[in-house]
């Protein structure tokens, strides 16, 4: 129940966003999320962005899952 | 964004587990994962099966429709039979049994029962018939609460006089003080839940290693997170060092969602609560403020609720709090199962019962 999905706004009026999820769009509201921008990667719960993805941090943890794996590869 | 091949996941995965086996060292260790949606996530990655036997992961009290009380199920079903009443609600609610039926029974009877994704769609249903009394049944922690006081907010201001909610919210980080407070359930760490994280932050948490001395970590829910959280907890063991630590940084910014937390302090205040199977904790719950009472079901539909029954033999509430394995539930896949619920735990598909009986194939059938 507490799912929530990563999508990214396409368009916003008022506190009502337009939003892509996979490939699908929908609306939602963006009333627990105010100051998101058209082009932000969001998280929606149940009808309502909730928190903005922060792709600065997205990469770091990639890296970080990249390095490691540079670091299995020489443990064999 | 940039993702990883299969074959470049496998290796972190590698990496990370033979960390963990070396800083585990032998120990036996309980990890709680506090949150439903990470149970099933542990279960389709196959994390179990990849961590060394000494490492046990147990299931919390994290699934909301677990924890909602008999009680909160028969009011909700008494409302559901009255004639000018229409419910509308999450899926996950319709098979949750009550003490003598669900509202999957209520509706095959005939009563106005309507499956909701969101508490908007519940508002539009009461726009369109002002006729109707429409009731919300606002499940759910911290995630979820604020979307349930958005629409109270939004009613407020359309003016609706026949939109209700009847609030079962409960608040995370009390539960666990309340299962390290009873400490019986033995756990060495915790693995929080992400997304209630989102909204709340790290300061209500700081408690756990401050006041508990208890390695926590806010955990992300892709294989590679989970195997990094469980890392992380390993360290703080091993070392010594429990901390509060933020492994899911790209979605929990250090102070949560501070707008949706105004919202829900808008409309909510905090009030004791009843959890299933684990009693009264205080103030881990969520009531209607007074200045929006005239939305709250309770005392705006006088109703007369039944007496509760608990089901007979069913171990929920044990295992919402760690105590015992589905498993253990001498109910469990007999009697018990997700197409003939007994307890809550067997219902929602983030049910620790339901996802055993899903995914439960693996070492301790073996
Ligand atoms: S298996 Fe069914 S009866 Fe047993 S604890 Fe789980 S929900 Fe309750």
């Amino acid at each position: 129940m507490c799912l929530a999905v990563p999508g990214k706004i396409l368009d916003r009026q008022d506190m009502l966003a337009t939003i892509e999820v996979g490939g699908v769009t929908r609306k939602v509201s963006v009333m627990l999320l105010p100051e998101v921008q058209v082009g932000d990667f969001v998280l929606i719960h149940a009808g309502f962005a909730v928190q903005v993805i922060d792709e600065e941090e997205a990469e770091k943890t990639l890296a970080l899952f990249k390095e490691l794996e540079q670091y299995a590869d020489h443990d064999k | 964004m940039q993702t990883m091949t299969n074959e470049e996941v496998k290796r972190a995965a590698d990496f990370f587990t033979k960390e963990i086996a070396k800083l585990a060292d032998g120990k036996s260790l309980r990890l709680m994962e506090v949150c439903g949606t990470h149970t099933v996530a542990i279960f389709k990655a196959g994390i179990r099966q990849l961590l060394p036997e000494n490492i046990e992961l147990v299931s919390g009290p994290g699934c909301p429709v677990c924890v909602t009380p008999n009680e909160y199920l028969d009011t909700a079903i008494a409302y559901s039979r009255k004639s000018d009443v229409i419910i509308t609600t999450f899926g996950d609610m319709l098979k949750v049994p009550g003490s003598s039926s669900s509202l999957a029974i209520e509706k095959a009877q005939g009563a106005d029962i309507r499956i909701v994704y969101s508490s908007l769609e519940a508002l539009e249903i009461a726009e369109n018939h002002p006729d109707k009394k429409v009731i919300f049944l606002a499940v759910g922690f911290e995630t979820t609460a604020p979307t349930a006081a958005a629409a109270i907010l939004m009613a407020d201001e359309a003016k609706l006089t026949n939109f209700y909610v009847l609030s079962a919210h409960k608040l995370v980080p009390p539960a666990l003080r309340a299962l390290l407070t009873a400490g019986d359930s033995h756990v060495d760490g915790f693995l929080l839940p992400g997304h209630v994280s989102a909204i709340i932050g790290l300061e209500p948490y700081e408690f756990l290693s401050k006041e508990y001395n208890i390695p926590a970590v806010i955990a992300g829910f892709e294989p590679l997170d989970i195997l990094q959280s469980v890392y992380i907890l390993l360290q703080q063991i091993r070392y010594k060092a429990a901390k509060l630590e933020n492994q899911y940084s790209r979605i929990v910014p250090e102070r949560g969602n501070l707008a949706a937390c105004n919202v829900l302090s808008q409309v909510y205040q905090e009030a004791d609560a009843v959890w299933r199977g684990i009693g009264e904790i205080p103030k881990s719950g969520l009531v209607i403020r007074k200045k929006y009472q005239a939305f709250d079901a309770r005392l705006n539909i006088p109703i007369v609720v039944e007496e509760t029954k608990e089901a007979k033999g069913c171990q929920c509430g044990n295992v919402l709090r760690g105590l015992l394995l589905p498993t253990d539930c001498l109910l469990f896949g007999k009697a018990c199962r997700p197409e003939h619920p007994i307890g809550s735990c067997m219902v929602s598909v983030e049910g620790t019962c339901a996802a055993w009986y899903k995914y439960g194939a693996g070492r301790w059938q073996v």
